[in-house]
């Protein structure tokens, strides 16, 4: 089963970007190197699949920082979006714009809905190497939930050779 | 890509959990649900009206899964409940469950603590004592692990229910599509 065919998988390198995480400052996937992250596009803000998803690792969010990794949202919205979005469900992780050019990352990730010109509602665990170790893309309509990401991270532990 | 079976519930019920109806009833109906949640203030009605028509056949479980973030009632709710549970026994646990979806559209703070211990004491718990847990954090670990094990099975909001293990993803606010399921899960 493979409705995604151009989803980046397992084993290849993330992509680098750029985005706006508020109306003035970016964040870049790089600089994320040496600590496990969780890239999460959505839709949209505000439709309230999203809320749910995002109100969620809102709530399991110290789980992901326990288990080594960092957290962000992604789509397609502005960053002026992202704040009121994220002021009001109370986020405490960012949110990227991945706003100009319009879905270029989600693109690169082969996470684009071009006929609806928003991303889908997929996820990706990159390790602190930069390198996807898990990727999913689940319905549009449909909370894909956390157990998926804990998994991921938890494998992604038992594999890793402790730091010295 | 791994594995990522979504939808099964990866924990049993056990002794530890808040159970209506008989271990051996051919259909477990397990809903992980959050005290402040309009959502879940709709689905108890629904609730005690398919038990009412599956009687003998459905066992029914509550675990908690609050979100905290947005309820900020959530979580004493679910462990006045906890308390009420322990200091005196599943009927007084059933009454408290009942009396804070019974109430919780009365007010804004209709899931305070005072409300909560009011409800304690109506449904035959010490207030004082559930009170003394609720500022001790007494059962917070207990609501969190319930709400780990959801997260685990796939529980993503709420309310989610899990019929005889499996995710139900259906229509659970119509009485007669909820019933349907668990007559069908009665014949597997």
């Amino acid at each position: 089963m493979n409705d995604h065919p151009n989803l980046l998988q397992a084993g290849v390198r993330a992509p680098d970007f750029t985005l706006h995480a508020t109306p003035d400052q970016t964040v870049s996937l790089s600089e994320f190197r040496g600590k496990a992250v969780i890239l999460a596009f959505y839709p949209a803000d505000w439709s309230p699949v999203c809320g749910d998803q995002m109100a969620l690792y809102n709530e399991v969010l110290g789980e992901f920082h326990k288990l080594g990794a960092d957290l962000v949202g992604i789509s397609v919205d502005g960053s002026w979006c992202h704040a009121a979005f994220s002021d009001a469900r109370k986020l405490r992780f960012p949110l990227l714009a991945d706003f100009e050019p319009k879905g270029a990352v989600a693109r690169a990730y082969g996470a684009y809905r071009e006929h609806d010109g928003i991303s889908e509602r997929a996820l990706f665990v990159i390790d602190g190497d930069g390198v996807i170790r898990w990727s999913y893309c689940g319905p549009v309509g449909v909370n894909p939930g956390a157990d998926g990401i804990l998994e991921a991270l938890e494998s992604l532990h038992a594999a890793a050779p402790k730091a010295g | 890509m791994m594995a990522h079976v979504q939808g099964t519930l990866r924990n049993d019920v056990t002794a530890d959990d808040h159970v209506l109806g008989a271990a051996d009833a051919p259909v477990t109906l397990v809903e992980y649900g959050d005290y402040q949640c309009p959502h879940c203030y709709r689905a108890h009605p629904i609730v005690v009206a398919v038990r009412k028509k599956l009687g003998a056949k459905l066992r029914f479980v509550f675990r908690n899964f609050p979100l905290a973030e947005v309820h900020p009632n959530a979580m004493h709710a679910a462990e006045a409940a906890e308390s009420v549970s322990a200091q005196a026994g599943a009927d007084a646990y059933w009454a408290m469950h009942d009396a804070i979806y019974k109430h919780q559209q009365d007010s804004f703070d209709a899931l305070d603590d005072a409300h909560l211990t009011r409800y304690a004491r109506s449904a035959g718990a010490d207030p004082k004592i559930v009170q003394r847990d609720l500022d001790a954090a007494t059962f917070e670990a207990r609501v969190r692990a319930d709400f780990m094990g959801g997260l685990r099975s796939g529980v993503n909001g709420t309310p989610t229910f899990f019929i005889n293990g499996k995710r139900f993803d259906g229509d659970w606010a119509r009485v007669e599509v909820l019933t349907a399921a668990l007559e069908a899960a009665v014949g597997n």
